[in-house]
């Protein structure tokens, strides 16, 4: 029971980072119908920006936990959303309107040469930091065995539901927010609106980048090593994350986020860690086959 | 030459197309501050395709687009957009997702952020009350003639100085489009709305306009006004069904399968 509980605690801490990539994978998917396959290694990025900044915090001397966390994420938010918004001017733009496969490829393209760049000018050598933040709070306790709600899933929840919070009210109360809702729905009629389709496409791919930038960091404080690897595995993860809670729905990506983390985490708890990344795997083919619309993708029921 | 004489919009030998397709041939026309222009013709003669270059989508291949003498040929369609234009287009393209109330108010997005939209919105439900009735029904649901209704309201929630209107009469009952046709005369009477309407319904469309045209295979070939073009007999038989053979009768035994 109490270790139950413990799995449940860290499977929806680990589960909100993939929602948050999720939520990138969704977006963009929404507003320009193509998945972005270097998503994952944009939040590979912002892990990498984070652990820059987090060393050079610590060689200027801020050791103050708080402070530090929150230059890491404003230097990773910032440095991250200046890639995402290069990835579509540089490979996805260019490329719109031509055939539906070409933007794929250059997406696989610049995911190889970001994985590149990193291992190149970082090191393949798995990156480890020391813990910004140590402790926690005892839950529950059975027997020996006590339930830990550290500080550090506390921040990454705390973290994520703001980040979430100030995105919905992006997308449901501003003008940037209509606009991407219009380009979602018919792009061509947005124009007629007087909507700058180009920049709404642009910000969506920046502001997709900024939540995996904060995914990046809450990544790197919980695990605190992290590889030029990482993108490709939570991007896999993050996108079945997306296709389970239903592609294109931004709730569903933050469920099936959850989901995942959740069936990560037991799974490794009670099977077997070797096969942790097998779990999501298996999930996405299942899906793909039972339920391709997802758990709360839209059915079309539109006329058209 | 007095401002009130000079077109709000002019066509200079614009061509345009898709690709190998050549949709217009060095079309001409003007409309004048405070008109209604139609403009008729066949299928696929490139009706459609004229006010979505006037949005500068597709973008002319040549000739010029001048919105009160500037050109605008070139520009983007968002910032042609910002310019006091509105269209509703063909196919009606209503946001399907969005509630009736959210269409109409994307409509207004071209003004300052924040504005009172109230009297917009009630100029549109005077004209199409049903509207009101459903303000939070989403759209991808309303009825095709709903639809027509929501994007007309939508196109002039901007309040536009020059309306496009592809079609309007489409998928809507006769009783309903005498209505859209009375209140596009009485906004263009009341407010001096200048309008250019793209109509299969040329009958009712010439009787509306000051001024219509006559586009033939991406070429304007006849151009006056509504009553002249009424009364030539190339318009009455083309467009008007005047000389047109009536189909052959259906037979008594239902529809044959053939
Ligand atoms: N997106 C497109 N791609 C290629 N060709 C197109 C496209 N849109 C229109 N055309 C072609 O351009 C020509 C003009 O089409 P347009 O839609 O302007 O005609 P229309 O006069 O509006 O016809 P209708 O009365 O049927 O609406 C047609 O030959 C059509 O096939
Ligand atoms: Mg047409």
């Amino acid at each position: 029971m109490a270790y139950a509980l413990q799995q449940l605690i860290n499977g929806i801490s680990l589960g909100m980072i993939y929602g948050l990539i999720a939520v990138g994978y969704t977006m963009v998917y929404g507003i320009i119908g193509m998945i972005n396959f270097a998503h994952g290694d944009v939040f590979m990025i912002g892990a990498f920006v984070a652990l820059i900044a987090l060393l050079l915090l610590q060689l200027g001397g801020v050791m103050d936990g708080t402070a530090a966390i929150l230059l890491m994420l404003l230097a990773s938010v910032a440095v991250t959303a200046l890639y995402g918004w290069t990835v579509e001017r540089v490979a996805y733009r260019p490329l719109r309107g031509s055939f539906r496969l070409a933007p794929l490829i250059s997406a696989i393209g610049l995911s190889i040469v970001l994985q590149n760049y990193v291992q190149v000018s970082q090191g393949a050598r798995v990156k480890p930091v020391e813990a910004v933040l140590r402790g926690g709070v005892e839950v529950f306790r059975e027997g020996d065995f006590a339930v830990q709600l550290s500080y550090m899933q506390m921040l990454i929840i705390g973290t994520t539901l703001a980040a979430l919070a100030a995105f919905t009210i992006l997308v449901t109360r501003t003008p940037l927010g209509r606009a991407m809702r219009a380009c979602e729905q018919d792009r061509k009629m947005a124009a007629l609106l007087g909507i700058d389709t180009d920049r709404t496409i642009s910000l969506t791919f920046v502001i997709g980048a900024a939540l995996a930038a904060v995914a990046g960091t809450m990544y790197l404080l919980r695990y605190g090593v992290i590889d030029f690897y990482i993108g490709f595995l939570a991007g896999v993860k993050a996108f079945t994350a997306a296709v389970l809670g239903g592609i294109g729905s931004l709730p569903g990506a933050v469920l099936g986020g959850l989901l995942i983390g959740l069936i990560e985490t037991f799974w490794s708890a009670y099977f077997s860690v070797q096969y942790k990344d097998v779990a999501a795997f298996s999930i996405l083919v299942l899906t793909l086959i039972f339920l391709p619309t997802g758990l709360l993708g839209r059915q079309e029921v539109e006329k058209v | 030459m007095s401002a009130e004489q000079s077109p709000l919009l002019e066509l200079d030998a614009v061509s345009a197309g898709y690709g190998p397709v050549q949709a217009l041939s060095a079309v001409s026309i003007r409309v004048m501050p405070g008109e209604i222009v139609t403009l008729i013709g066949a299928n696929g003669a490139g009706k459609s395709t004229l006010l979505m270059t006037i949005c500068g989508d597709p973008k002319p291949r040549s000739g010029r687009v001048l919105l009160a003498g500037t050109d605008i040929a070139g520009l983007p369609t968002h910032a042609i957009m910002r310019q006091g234009l509105a269209q509703s287009p063909e196919g009606r393209r209503v946001f399907p997702r969005m509630t009736i109330r959210e269409n109409l108010l994307m409509g207004a997005e071209t003004l300052a952020e924040g504005g009172d939209r109230s009297a917009q919105l009630d100029q549109v439900f005077t004209l199409f009350p049903r509207l009101r009735e459903r303000l939070a029904q989403r759209a991808g649901t309303l009825s095709g003639g709903e639809q027509q209704m929501l994007a007309i309201g939508r196109a002039l929630m901007s309040r536009p100085r020059l309306l496009l209107l592809d079609e309007p009469s489409l998928g809507l009952a006769p009783l309903v489009v005498r209505q859209i046709f009375g209140a596009i005369r009485d906004l263009n009477g009341k407010t001096g709305l200048t309008v250019l309407l793209v109509e299969q319904n040329a009958n009712l469309a010439l009787r509306l306009a000051h001024r219509g045209y006559v586009l033939v295979n991406g070429r304007i070939a006849m151009e006056g006004t509504g009553a002249e073009l009424l009364a030539r007999p190339e318009v009455r038989d083309a467009y008007l069904g005047g000389g047109a053979p009536l189909p052959p009768p259906l037979p008594a035994d239902g529809p044959n399968p053939a």
